[in-house]
């Protein structure tokens, strides 16, 4: 294992780190639930994948590498569904937005259903 | 593999420490959260740096075992985000 690989390591892991921290700052700091999964559903899967890019170039193509760019693509797949479920719960729970200023759209019709 | 890492050691372990701090201030807006969709956002973040600690643990130790541990937990937490948004709205999974 040479300088540049483990450097190139270093760096992914670096940046994951980078990104979860900014997940999660936004998930303390903003006040509306649409703003906090706007944060944590960005970040956070970028912070993650990125430490999984990581062990990808640490364990090569084979193997646990390969793994790891499966669990990238999960993420990238299921991070997106989990936060719009998140947000239709909290539309039909009702929670409100932050400010005055904005509001749900009118709907097209009633007869569909979503 | 992991004895010869000098300069990847400190930086995997500092990264291990801030992800674990990040995953315990998540557990702020849990335990704060005035809404339940607030608690669900921060159960899925939390479930994605787990996931992260998992792959940075792969790194750490040089087992790559940890890699799909990681990947199990991905898709437990996908699952109970899931389950959890179909119990708020609906109010119950199976029927």
């Amino acid at each position: 294992m040479n300088a540049i690989h483990q450097l190139v390591v270093a760096a992914l892991v670096a940046v994951g780190t980078f990104f979860l921290l900014v997940g999660t700052i936004g998930l303390i700091r903003f006040p509306d639930v649409y703003n906090r999964m706007h944060a944590s559903s960005k970040a956070a899967t970028l912070g993650a994948s990125s430490m999984l890019f990581a062990g990808f170039v640490y364990y090569g193509p084979q193997g646990a590498g390969l793994t790891s760019l499966v669990g990238i693509v999960f993420l990238f797949v299921t991070a997106p569904t989990g936060a719009h479920l998140i947000s239709r719960s909290a539309h039909k729970m009702g929670v409100p937005f932050y400010g005055q200023e904005a509001e749900w759209p009118e709907e097209p019709d009633e007869s569909r259903s979503d | 593999m992991a004895s010869e890492a000098a300069l990847l050691q400190p930086v995997v372990n500092a990264g291990l420490i801030l992800a674990a701090a990040v995953t315990l201030l998540a557990g702020y807006r849990v335990i704060k959260g005035p809404t339940v969709p607030d608690r669900m956002v921060a159960l899925d973040t939390i479930g994605t740096n787990v996931v992260a600690i998992a792959a940075l643990f792969a790194l750490a130790t040089g087992r790559g075992l940890f890699v799909t541990v990681s990947l199990v937990l991905a898709i437990i937490g996908f699952i109970s985000t899931i389950a959890v948004s179909q119990y708020v709205i609906e109010g119950d999974i199976i029927e």
